[in-house]
C-alpha cells in the first residue's frame, strides 16, 4: 500500500483518503482533492484511497472516524482534513498550503 | 427482586447489587447511558459490565475508550483484579482507544462518522460481541467540529448499536441542568443510570440511581456504591422487604439473670438488640458478654468497634473476668475497628456486608451506633441501620448495638431514632443516691416474649456483670451502698421480728402452764370438798337410822301399843 517515492523534505506530499465506499460524499471528495492538489501540488503529491469497507481494520491505524478522512501523512506532522473538502480554504490551511488566521 | 412478567430481556452485569435493583441487569441488545460528574465510576461500572460479562456470561465485549488509552485502562483496572490482556488474548475483549486531537483536524464539508461505525463493527464481529461500552461518547464534541452533523450520526449510532444487537454502555460527563453535557440521554432512552460523587461533612460517598429503566420496573432510590479491590458493589438493601421469617429459637445474652428478665431463655436469635445508656454505664461489657457467651457455644461473633481498638477491649473486658483473647485466637471473634470518620456511611455499611458475608457471624456486634452521627445526618445513619438491620435479619444474624445516650437528653430516647428497628432494648442508667452513682438494668421492651419490668441493679464485678434485685422503698429505688444499709435494716428487722415471735410463743406456753395448775389446784378442792360432803352424808344417815331406833325403843319402853315384838326378837 505504501508507495512512497521521495523523501525530500520540502515539497513531496504524500496525502491519505479514507473513504467508506462509493458514496456522494467521498466521490466529491475525492474530485475536489484531485483539483486541489492538481492547482497547488503539481507533480509533488502522491494521492492513496483507503476504503474502510474493504478494510476495516486500517480505520485505528490513523484513528480514523469521520469519513471522508484526509490525512496528510507527508509531510509531518500528520494533519488530518475532514469533511467533503468542498471548502477549498480550509483545505489549503489543514495542509499548511495557507498560513493559518 | 423478583422476576416479573413479561420484563425485557436482560444482561446481567455480575455488579453486586445492580442486578437487583435493575430486576436483572441492563436492557439486553440495547444502549444504556450511564452519566456523572468526573471520578464517579462511569468507566468502571462499564469495565466491570464488559469483564464480568466476558468472564461470567460468555458474551464478549468491546471497550471503545476515547479519553484513556488502552494501556492506562489495562493499568488502572488491573488493580481491581481485572485481567484485560489475558481477555483480549483470549478474544473475549476488544479494548479499542480513539484518539482525536482537535488541534489536528480541519474541517472541510460535510461529513459523517462512517469510520466510526466500521470500526466499532469490526471489533464487534471480530470477536462475536454482546456488549460495547463507548467511554465517552462526548469526547467526539471536542474533538470534532460541527455538532449538528455529530448530533445526527449518534443518533444513527445508537439504532445502528440497537440494530446489531449488543448491550451497549454509553458513558456521559454530567452538565449542567442536564444529566449529560451534550444531552446524550435524548438518544439513549431505554435505560439511564446516574452516578454521584459527593462529599458531606467531609465525608464522601458515592451513589447510583437509576432515573429511568424503559419497559422494566426498577428501584428508583438513591443507592450507596462502592469501589473497592473487587469493583463495584451496590448496596440496595431498601429495596429488601419485611420478609424475613422470624426465628422462635432463643440465644442467651451470657448474664443468666438478664436472660431470666427475658422470658428466661434470654433474646431471640436474628432479632436486633439495642443497649442504650450514657457513658460508663456497661454498654461494651453487656455486648462483651453476649460475644463471649456466643463464642462459648461455638458460634462465631463479630464485632465492629467504633471508639476503642481491639486490645483495648480485650485488656478492658479481661478486668472484668471476660477473656476475648481465647475467641479471637480460636477464630471464632472477629473485630473490625475503625474511626467513623475513616469513611462514609455508605463504606462502613458496604464493609460491614463484606466483612459479615466473608466471617459469616452468627452474632455481630456494632459498638456503638450513634458515633456515625456527625452534623445533621441522622437521616442517613437511620437509614444505613435500616439496611443493616434488615441484612442481619435476612441472614438470620442476632445483631447487637449499643448506643450512647448523651447527658442530659432523655433517656429512652435515641440519637438516630431507631427504636421501630429494635426488638429488644435495654436500658442502663444511672442512679444517683446519696452520693453514690450505681448502674441500673431494665428492659425497655421486648418484642414477642413475657419480660420482666423491674429495675435490676447492674454490677461490674472480676466475674463480669452481675445483676442484682433493686429495694423500691419509699425514698425510691436503693442501689449500692444504700441498698447494703437497707439489706442490713431489714436483716435487723426481721431477726427483732424473730425474737418477738420466739417471747410470744413463751409467753403462751407459760400461760398454759398456769392455766393448767389452776385447774388442777381447782380440782383438787373439790375432790376434798367431794369427800367431805359424802362424809356429812354418811354420818346424817347413820344419825338417822340410829333416832329412829332410839324411837322404837322409847316406844317400846313406854308399852304404848302391843304391837307385835317380832321386831325387837328378830332385831336382837
Amino acid at each position: 500500500m505504501k508507495t512512497k517515492s521521495t523523501r525530500s523534505k520540502s515539497d513531496v506530499f504524500l496525502l491519505r483518503l479514507y473513504v467508506a465506499g462509493q458514496t456522494p460524499k467521498s466521490m466529491m471528495a475525492f474530485a475536489n482533492l484531485k483539483k486541489i492538489c492538481e492547482e497547488h501540488l503539481a507533480g509533488r503529491y502522491e494521492i492513496e484511497v483507503v476504503d474502510l469497507l474493504k478494510n476495516p481494520t486500517l480505520a485505528s491505524g490513523d484513528q480514523i472516524l469521520a469519513i471522508p478522512t484526509l490525512v496528510r501523512k507527508l509531510p509531518e506532522p500528520v494533519r488530518k482534513i475532514i469533511g467533503d473538502l468542498s471548502n477549498t480554504e480550509r483545505v489549503l490551511i489543514g495542509l499548511d498550503l495557507l498560513p493559518r488566521e | 427482586m423478583p422476576k416479573a412478567r413479561g420484563q425485557l430481556p436482560k444482561a446481567p452485569t455480575g455488579i453486586q447489587g445492580l442486578d437487583e435493583i435493575t430486576g436483572g441487569g441492563l436492557p439486553k441488545g440495547r444502549p444504556t447511558l450511564v452519566c456523572g460528574s468526573a471520578g464517579c465510576g462511569k468507566t468502571l461500572l462499564a469495565m466491570e459490565f464488559l469483564v464480568r460479562g466476558a468472564i461470567q456470561f460468555n458474551e464478549p465485549g468491546v471497550f471503545m475508550a476515547f479519553e484513556e488509552t488502552a494501556q492506562d485502562l489495562t493499568q488502572n483496572v488491573a488493580s481491581l483484579g481485572f485481567d484485560l490482556k489475558d481477555l483480549i488474548a483470549r478474544k473475549k475483549m476488544v479494548l479499542d482507544f480513539v484518539y482525536i486531537e482537535r488541534s489536528e483536524i480541519e474541517e472541510t464539508g460535510e461529513y459523517d462518522l462512517e469510520g466510526l461505525f466500521i470500526r466499532l463493527g469490526h471489533a464487534i464481529d471480530s470477536i462475536g460481541a454482546k456488549r460495547v461500552v463507548l467511554d465517552t461518547i462526548e469526547s467526539l464534541f471536542s474533538g470534532l467540529p460541527n455538532p449538528l452533523i455529530l448530533r445526527a450520526e449518534l443518533r444513527r449510532l445508537f439504532r445502528w448499536l440497537k440494530a446489531k444487537g449488543v448491550s451497549a454502555i454509553i458513558t456521559g460527563e454530567r452538565g449542567e441542568g442536564t444529566l449529560t453535557r451534550q444531552g446524550l440521554e435524548e438518544y439513549v432512552s431505554d435505560c439511564v443510570i446516574v452516578l454521584d460523587h459527593r462529599a458531606n461533612e467531609q465525608v464522601s460517598s458515592r451513589r447510583l440511581r437509576v432515573v429511568k429503566y424503559r419497559g422494566s420496573t426498577h428501584g428508583t432510590n438513591e443507592y450507596p456504591f462502592l469501589i473497592d479491590e473487587n469493583g463495584i458493589s451496590v448496596l440496595p438493601v431498601t429495596s429488601l422487604g419485611l420478609q424475613q421469617i422470624a426465628s422462635t429459637g432463643r440465644i442467651p445474652s451470657g448474664i443468666p439473670r438478664l436472660d431470666a428478665m427475658l422470658g428466661g431463655a434470654g433474646y431471640y436469635r436474628g432479632s436486633s438488640i439495642l443497649i442504650s445508656g450514657t457513658a460508663g454505664t456497661g454498654k461494651s461489657s453487656l455486648a462483651a458478654h453476649f460475644a463471649a457467651a456466643a463464642c462459648r457455644r461455638g458460634e462465631r461473633a463479630l464485632y465492629f468497634a467504633f471508639e476503642e481498638s481491639p486490645s483495648q477491649i480485650i485488656r478492658n473486658m479481661h478486668s472484668i473476668g471476660i477473656d476475648l483473647q481465647v475467641w479471637v485466637k480460636k477464630g471464632l471473634l472477629q473485630f473490625q475497628a475503625n474511626r467513623p470518620t475513616f469513611a462514609g456511611l455508605e463504606m462502613h455499611l458496604t464493609m460491614m456486608h463484606k466483612a459479615i458475608n466473608t466471617f459469616k457471624p452468627q452474632v455481630v456486634i456494632v459498638d456503638p451506633l450513634n458515633s456515625f452521627v456527625i452534623g445533621g445526618n441522622e437521616i442517613e445513619v437511620k437509614a444505613m441501620l435500616m439496611r443493616l438491620v434488615d441484612f442481619l435479619k435476612m441472614n438470620r444474624i442476632t445483631g447487637l448495638f449499643t448506643n450512647l445516650t448523651s447527658g442530659g437528653s432523655a433517656l429512652e430516647q435515641t440519637d438516630i431514632a431507631i427504636s421501630s428497628l429494635i426488638d429488644t432494648w435495654l436500658l442502663l442508667r444511672d442512679i444517683e443516691i446519696g452520693g453514690e452513682r450505681n448502674r441500673g438494668l431494665y428492659i425497655l421492651k421486648s418484642r414477642g416474649m413475657a419480660h420482666s419490668n423491674q429495675i435490676r441493679e447492674f454490677l461490674l464485678t472480676d466475674n463480669g456483670v452481675e445483676l442484682r434485685d433493686v429495694y423500691v422503698g419509699p425514698s425510691g429505688v436503693l442501689t449500692g451502698s444504700a441498698r447494703l444499709a437497707q439489706e442490713a435494716q431489714e436483716q435487723a428487722a426481721q431477726m427483732m421480728h424473730e425474737q418477738e415471735v420466739e417471747r410470744r410463743k413463751l409467753e403462751l406456753e407459760r400461760k398454759r402452764r398456769v392455766i393448767e395448775a389452776q385447774i388442777a389446784a381447782m380440782r383438787a378442792e373439790f375432790e376434798a370438798q367431794e369427800a367431805e360432803t359424802l362424809n356429812i352424808i354418811g354420818q346424817e344417815h347413820a344419825r338417822e337410822a340410829h333416832l329412829s331406833q332410839e324411837r322404837a325403843d322409847m316406844a317400846l319402853s313406854r308399852k304404848a301399843d302391843a304391837k307385835p315384838n317380832q321386831h325387837k326378837r328378830g332385831s336382837k
